[in-house]
């Protein structure tokens, strides 16, 4: 039925359309010019469109930040996280300013100067001194976000490990699951590969290694807070990524290598719940879901996945958990070692 | 160049056939027209199941009957689609619009119509391969729909199609006979852009008229000039992508395969690396950016300034922008790999590459505007498009400045605010700029006018609704959501971001019908539009000195030869405000720039 109705009113649409346009054609034939060409008439309200246009598009810029900006990630979990974060404000208020500069601008100008019979142009055709005002003015910020962006990034990626030895822990991805592996007491993780997979040694640990013998394999992530934390990623199959949105984290996971990604986790998950951001985000959520009839959501922290990878991909996720030093401890006692489980 | 002329009058005497004229034609016009068509055929196509994505996304397993009736029992049970589908909806949408639609549709048609015209040649270099291009660009659209027909489905793997998951069909249906046809596809497809490309060069560097420097080059030609370049150098390297891709898959080879457990089995491939496919396939992807946009680019110049009345403001920064941004788009590729895995070092390269980039765009970006300064502005459905293009060019453009920051980059990378990016900027910017073509250089094609009316309601309404698809995307990426996903109901931080996906969904679906206007304005003006003048937006440039009927060879007579270049608009102590090309210069007259 919904089919036919579509396409009887798009039928009749089409038919409508034709009309108005033979009706124009013949009335401007009657005219004697041709209907096509640009009036002043049409300047005038196309001028006031874009202008009308202008307005809306700055109001509403202004309305969706104002209406939409609870949604975005809020307080970062991580010590990077804030360096990170302040990076983005600064980037974003330069973006945002010459935003709000340029495209009024343009709609002014396309209302300002909408085309008159019997004006002229001003013939302009170039000006050195403004070319490199506007060539110099974009390398000078360009050049402090870049040193700025590139002074973060080697931070981030190259942390200092002096004062603290990172605990190792491997993410291990494959279709449509992460797996955790502990380094275990001598924090090295032990020699693997797709080849040992079999029974219970579910990320292929080479046996003969000694090293690997303590490894604690879990399927959740639970971390201590202010604990460097070394990750190391692989992948069984083919491409994911990890991707830890509250902790500014992302890595992916490819076949054949070893990936790796350092952060300090820095507020735990308890702490987060208790952030005044983070409560008002889940009563929102809240208030929707029993509107749905959905089960009420606590805040964790989540692992997900970032690279397509198949059919479940929008499901492949793993939940975090940053813990007090003390818990963690108890935590990682109370699993069985790689050896303890074969 | 005289012999030549009279050789091609002799020419024109010729009886052609309709398998000559409109079939197998090595016309460069009707050549043009063929890739539009052809482009706006795969253009309905991608923006369809844009909007049964779209579906989906905004109302997550509600039963749809269309998409039952679209997709089948396979792929949508009861209406509910599946979600394999979806990623091969996404795929297959990138695919079609990025390489059929803004590549060949875009430069396809207009590199084709223009070049000659406007560069005062009878036709391309070699007219043959011009057609060969075309029919090379036709097989691949329909081994890439012929795909979509495949049982176990098409190609699923983004259109970026990283292996393993695109090499293993353990790993996804789509990576079994629609991957291999994907592949087909663009091999022919890439054999068709090298072919048109080379083309251009030849035609660009040879055969201008007498008087046309390359200084005095509409910036149309000089965005396909240097996009045809860039294609000649970066489709190979796709290519090479591809064929070793192929190996992968049949052959037993391991280019991109190590280590791999799938299916409860482990494979022999040893010692391959998937990085290495992605630095091969961005070092075609991201130059492959500008050879989308640069054409766009090129007819907003045109059309800015025609109907601004005004000259191009700084002609020469502008040629100095093409060239720097053609330039640093081949050292960029990195910085869609920030979080492979890739060396940091490498990193901190792409990053200051990348934001150099910066510079050129924002000169152009500048330049247009104040050329619509004190301009006397004519508001064709044309100048519409090329005014939206600009809008977008600098909202989407400010994004990359964010993007291409790998410290920033790592925590939006590959979440929708990305998609909202590179829609607005490449996707946005491009399919305005092909609008704005098509609405001001229709005339030329067809001898006929488009409809101004219809013109106006398509742009306004497909601007309002691409900004209000795109620009919620910013804050649903801002939330963490990331790309691809088949639904979000499975984390529940992500519950608040329903209402802006059903919003998205909204535009998405006005803005899709809107263009059935665009499509009806064509056809119908195209077939029954009342006839055009010789010169209907009293322009400077050769292609308006032809007759409004079109002939093999173009000029009736000798070709024109030119004496200023194409921006003499509204210059004082000229009757006109326009001057064209072919008019020499006055007594004591300067020449323009």
């Amino acid at each position: 039925m919904f089919e036919i109705i579509g396409f009887i009113v798009a039928v009749l649409g089409i038919i409508a359309i034709a009309q108005v346009v033979k009706v124009y054609e013949a009335s401007s034939k009657l005219k004697e010019k041709d209907g096509n060409d640009v009036t002043s008439k049409d300047n005038n309200t196309q001028g006031r469109l874009m202008l009308l246009f202008g307005i809306l598009f700055m109001v509403s810029f202004v309305a969706m930040i104002i209406g939409w900006g609870d949604v975005m990630l809020d307080t970062p979990a991580s010590e990077h996280g804030s360096d990170y974060d302040f990076l983005w404000d600064v980037s974003m208020a330069i973006i945002i300013v010459v935003f709000v500069i340029v495209q009024p601008i343009l709609f002014y100008f396309a209302w300002k100067y909408r085309g008159t019979k019997g004006r002229k142009a001003t013939y302009y055709e170039h000006n050195n001194r403004l070319e490199l005002i506007w060539t110099v003015v974009p390398a000078l910020t360009l050049a402090v976000l870049i040193i700025y962006g590139l002074t973060t990034w080697s931070n981030v990626m190259n942390p200092d490990n002096e004062d603290q030895e990172p605990i190792v822990v491997e993410l291990y991805a494959q279709q449509f699951y992460w797996t955790a592996r502990y380094a275990g007491e001598d924090n090295i993780l032990g020699e693997a590969n797709v080849r040992y997979i079999g029974g219970s040694n579910v990320v292929g640990i080479n046996d003969a290694d000694a090293n690997g013998h303590n490894d604690i394999i879990t399927r959740e992530l639970v971390l201590p807070k202010g604990q460097p934390v070394l990750f190391k990623f692989r992948s069984q199959d083919i491409i994911h990524s990890a991707y830890f949105p509250h902790f500014r984290a992302q890595m992916n996971c490819v076949p054949g290598m070893v990936t790796q990604f350092q952060f300090t986790p820095t507020v735990s998950t308890e702490e987060m719940r208790r952030d005044p951001s983070i409560m008002q985000k889940v009563k929102r959520i809240n208030e929707i879901r029993s509107a749905e009839g959905k089960e009420s959501w606590e805040f964790d922290y989540v692992l997900l996945c970032n690279k397509i990878c198949g059919a479940a991909h929008y499901n492949m996720q793993m939940p975090i958990r940053v813990v007090e030093q003390e818990e963690y401890d108890e935590w990682i006692s109370e699993q069985k070692t790689f050896l303890e489980s074969l | 160049m005289s012999a030549e002329a009279h050789a091609h009058d002799e020419h024109h005497e010729h009886h052609e056939t309709f398998f000559t004229k409109y079939v197998f034609s090595m016309d460069h016009k009707m050549i043009a027209k063929q890739f539009l068509i052809t482009g706006m055929i795969m253009g309905v196509i991608g923006v369809a199941m844009s909007l049964l994505f779209r579906l989906q996304l905004a109302w997550p397993g509600e039963k749809f009957e269309i998409l039952n009736v679209l997709l089948g029992d396979r792929f949508a049970p009861d209406g509910v689609m599946d979600p394999n589908i979806y990623l091969a909806l996404v795929t297959i949408h990138g695919t079609i619009m990025v390489f059929f639609v803004l590549t060949a549709g875009l430069s396809g048609t207009f590199s084709n119509l223009l070049i000659p015209l406007q560069i005062g040649a009878r036709d391309m270099a070699s007219g043959f391969i011009n057609m060969l291009s075309y029919w090379f660009f036709f097989a691949s659209s329909v081994v890439m729909v012929a795909s979509l027909f495949v049982e176990a489905g098409p190609a699923s793997a983004g259109w970026t199609i990283y292996p393993p998951l695109s090499a293993l069909p353990q790993a996804i249906p789509g990576s079994g006979a629609g991957m291999t046809l994907w592949l087909v596809s663009m091999t022919l497809f890439i054999v068709s852009s090298l072919m048109g490309a080379l083309n251009y060069i030849v035609t660009v560097l040879n055969l201008r008229t007498k008087g046309m420097s390359m200084t005095r080059l509409p910036l149309t030609i000089w965005a396909f000039f240097v996009t045809a370049i860039l294609g000649v150098l970066s489709f190979p390297v796709l290519l090479s992508a591809a064929l070793l891709l192929l190996f992968d898959r049949s052959m037993g080879t391991s280019f991109y395969l190590s280590d791999i457990m799938i299916a409860g089995e482990v494979l022999p491939n040893q010692g391959g690396s998937p990085v290495l496919f992605e630095h091969l396939f961005w070092f075609l992807g991201h130059p492959e950016v500008y050879i989308i946009l640069l054409p766009a680019l090129g007819i907003t110049s045109e059309v800015i300034s025609t109907n601004s009345r005004k000259p191009i403001f700084g002609y020469r920064a502008m040629v100095g922008s093409i060239l720097a941004i053609a330039f640093l788009s081949f050292i960029v590729w990195g910085h869609h790999m920030f979080v492979t895995g890739m060396s940091p070092f490498l990193g901190s390269v792409f990053t200051f590459t990348t934001l150099l980039i910066a510079i050129p765009s924002a000169v152009k970006a500048f330049n247009y505007i104040t050329t619509l300064w004190k301009g006397n502005l004519q508001f064709t459905p044309a100048m519409l498009f090329s005014i939206g293009l600009v809008s977008t060019f600098v909202a989407g453009g400010l994004t990359g400045i964010i993007l291409g920051d790998s410290a920033l980059d790592i925590n939006v990378h590959d979440t929708y605010f990305v998609v909202a990016h590179f829609h607005i900027v490449m996707g946005l910017s491009a399919i305005f700029g092909m609008f704005a073509g098509v609405y001001h250089w229709f005339p030329k094609m067809f001898g006929r006018r488009m409809n101004k009316m219809l013109g106006y309601l398509h742009f306004w309404i497909t601007f309002v609704c691409a900004y209000g698809v795109f620009f919620p995307m910013h804050f649903t990426g801002l939330a963490g959501l990331p790309r691809r996903y088949f639904s979000n109901q499975e984390f529940p931080m992500f519950d608040d971001l329903q209402d802006i996906n059903v919003l998205i969904t909204f535009f998405a679906i006005v803005g899709g019908i809107a263009q059935v206007f665009f499509l009806f304005n064509f056809f119908y003006s195209a077939l029954r539009g009342p006839k055009s003048s010789q010169n209907p937006w009293r322009s400077n440039t050769l292609e308006w000195t032809t007759p409004v009927e079109h002939i093999h060879g173009n000029w009736p007579g000798a070709i024109p030869e030119v004496h200023r270049w194409a921006y003499d608009y509204s210059k004082p102590g000229m009757d006109e405000d326009f001057v064209p090309q072919i008019v020499p210069l006055k007594e004591g007259e300067e020449s323009g720039h």
